[in-house]
């Protein structure tokens, strides 16, 4: 027989199937979207893919431009997500955001988050010292209405509640803030310069600002408005600004992957992280929002409410707030 | 499938890989324009009703001072509506949107498999840079200029966009052939053959073969006998599907 019968009939015959494949595509379909856990039909799978990758791949060979190609190309790609990565369940899928990979993230990320934090601390003792020895430097790091305020012996804060409703103060904060904090991370696509550059910048803000309100005697106000959000806010600084130090280094000094493929291992490990960053920045500026400039908070609220959520944020990165132990990955 | 169109291949057990088309530019800036129409709609249609029932009238007109029921029930969401669209419905969607449904594409992980939050995440933090300086420039070039055609936000979340291939759909099932592979050797032999035989012996052949696999059709001559056995072998009177 000559080669092209042969084909002719085994692509002739190979359609005999089509209605085991129909039914392998309606089953893999049916248990992507979890609407089945009949253990048969699971195990019905797996017979399934051996069945659709045997056909496609002499119908790659047979029919090679055909639509019976097309849709057996499908049907195995279905097939072979639905068996190896199950159905989507949001739910299931967020705990393990919380309990695994969240966790997982800070372990990896931890020297950059201690380098980052040293980075930040020594940024504000520089702008600290710097506004100390040079008090006219201010002016680089703040506002003139900000320094002719607290050059009358005021901080900008006092009687903001009387300027913005506090709902609408919270989300320009929270929206302000999680925009920084995303763009420390994607600066770090600047082989970290960025990241460096916006860590640095606050820091020295932060340092000058303290330096430059003690010098008119507000240090105890500053830090009364400060201390609620805070703990929180400044902390997220320093992790995001870790996340992108990590995409930087990746990017400057590249694993045996090559350059992308580095890249692409740090951003990825710190995406549950940059998550828990948002959400605990949305917590910080209800209260930023809410709670520091409201004058009726004591102090000792303001500290326990502050040191209260920096310990859930540990509690989250840790997964200890969702039950992750320690050795769990 | 086609040597123009890069593809995503996937290892497997069985030894023959899942591949995936990759989408290009084309493609992705047609998925992005019918999704930014969407955005830009859907927080246009909050804000106005939004804005209606505030006002209680046809006014989309803000208040002249921060009013707390304005910017929370207002402006806040329709914002968040334009700035949040793509995360939220990748994420719900399964790395589809409508624009991307009606292009044919969606995201898809380096093995295949729908992205997770933490890669949709940063696929959409990274548009931060990919929209540098204007416009989606960066981004732009990027996909032009990388055989996957990847955005700086792909190449971070491990993601790429491929052809959905839901449309693909089998030729109906009545065109289906009835044979097995040996009985369809059989005709497809004596098809080929066909001009080489004698007329007697070709149509003798053919008839035995109708007879036996045709289920009771029968030809009044020689050149609807060989129509019949080209029907019965692919189904349709032409090629194979």
């Amino acid at each position: 027989m000559k080669a092209s019968s042969r084909q002719q009939a085994l692509a002739a015959s190979l359609m005999q199937r089509a209605g085991l494949w129909r039914q392998a595509d309606a089953r893999a379909r049916q248990l992507a979207r979890g609407r089945s856990d009949d253990a048969a039909a699971a195990a019905a799978l797996a017979d399934d893919y051996r069945l659709l990758a045997h056909d496609l791949a002499r119908v790659r060979t047979l029919m090679p431009d055909s639509r019976t190609r097309e849709f057996l190309e499908a049907a195995y790609a279905r097939t072979h997500a639905t068996l190896h990565h199950g159905a989507w369940r949001a739910g299931s899928a967020l705990l393990t955001l919380l309990r695994v990979q969240l966790p997982r993230a800070v372990r990896e990320l931890a020297p950059y988050i201690a380098w980052s934090t040293l980075i930040f601390v020594l940024a504000v003792a520089a702008g600290y010292a710097l506004v100390q020895r040079y008090p006219e430097l201010i002016a680089l790091f703040a506002s003139p209405d900000l320094i002719a305020t607290v050059e009358r012996g005021q901080l900008w804060t006092d009687g903001l509640l009387n300027i913005v409703p506090s709902s609408v103060l919270s989300v320009q904060i929270l929206a302000n803030n999680i925009v920084v904090s995303l763009f420390a991370y994607c600066a770090g696509f600047l082989f970290g310069l960025g990241t460096l550059y916006i860590l640095g910048l606050n820091g020295m803000m932060l340092g000058a600002v303290f330096a430059f309100v003690g010098q008119h005697g507000l240090r105890g106000p500053l830090f009364n408005f400060i201390v609620a959000h805070g703990c929180v806010e400044l902390s997220v600084m320093c992790l995001s600004g870790a996340a992108g130090a990590a995409v930087g280094e990746a990017l400057v000094r590249p694993g045996e992957g090559g350059r992308i493929a580095s890249f692409r291992d740090a951003a990825l490990h710190s995406g549950p992280l940059l998550l828990a960053c948002a959400l605990l920045l949305v917590g910080a500026g209800l209260i930023e929002g809410f709670v520091s400039p409201n004058p009726s908070f004591p102090l000792w609220s303001r500290v326990t409410i502050g040191v209260g959520y920096w310990l859930l944020m540990v509690g989250l990165l840790s997964g200890r707030l969702f039950g992750t132990g320690r050795g769990e990955t | 499938m086609n040597d123009i169109v890069p593809e995503l291949s996937v290892d497997s057990v069985t030894g023959i890989d899942v591949s995936l088309a990759v989408a290009g530019a084309g493609a992705r800036s047609f998925a992005f324009i019918i999704d930014w129409f969407v955005r830009l709609v859907l927080a246009l249609a909050w804000y106005a009703l939004g804005a209606f029932v505030y006002n209680r009238g046809l006014s989309i007109a803000a208040p002249l001072t921060n009013d707390a029921a304005w910017f929370g029930a207002v402006v806040t969401p329709a914002l968040a509506i334009y700035f949040l669209y793509h995360y939220a419905v990748e994420l719900a969607m399964r790395g589809r949107t409508p624009g991307k449904r009606t292009a044919g594409i969606r995201i898809v992980a380096r093995d295949g498999s729908a992205p997770g939050a933490g890669a949709l995440l940063v696929r959409n933090v990274f548009r931060l840079i990919d929209t540098l300086p204007v416009l989606y420039c960066l981004g732009l070039v990027a996909v032009i200029a990388t055989r996957e055609h990847l955005r700086v936000g792909d190449m971070a979340a491990g993601t790429l966009l491929v052809y959905e291939r839901d449309a693909a759909h089998l030729p109906p099932a009545a065109e289906a052939p009835r044979l097995d592979a040996r009985a369809s050797e059989l005709v497809a032999e004596l098809l080929e053959r066909w001009p080489t035989l004698a007329p007697d012996a070709r149509l003798q052949l053919g008839q035995q073969l109708l007879a036996r696999y045709g289920g009771g059709a029968a030809a009044a001559d020689e050149s609807a006998l060989r129509g019949a056995l080209t029907m019965l072998l692919h189904g349709t009177a032409g090629a194979p599907p």
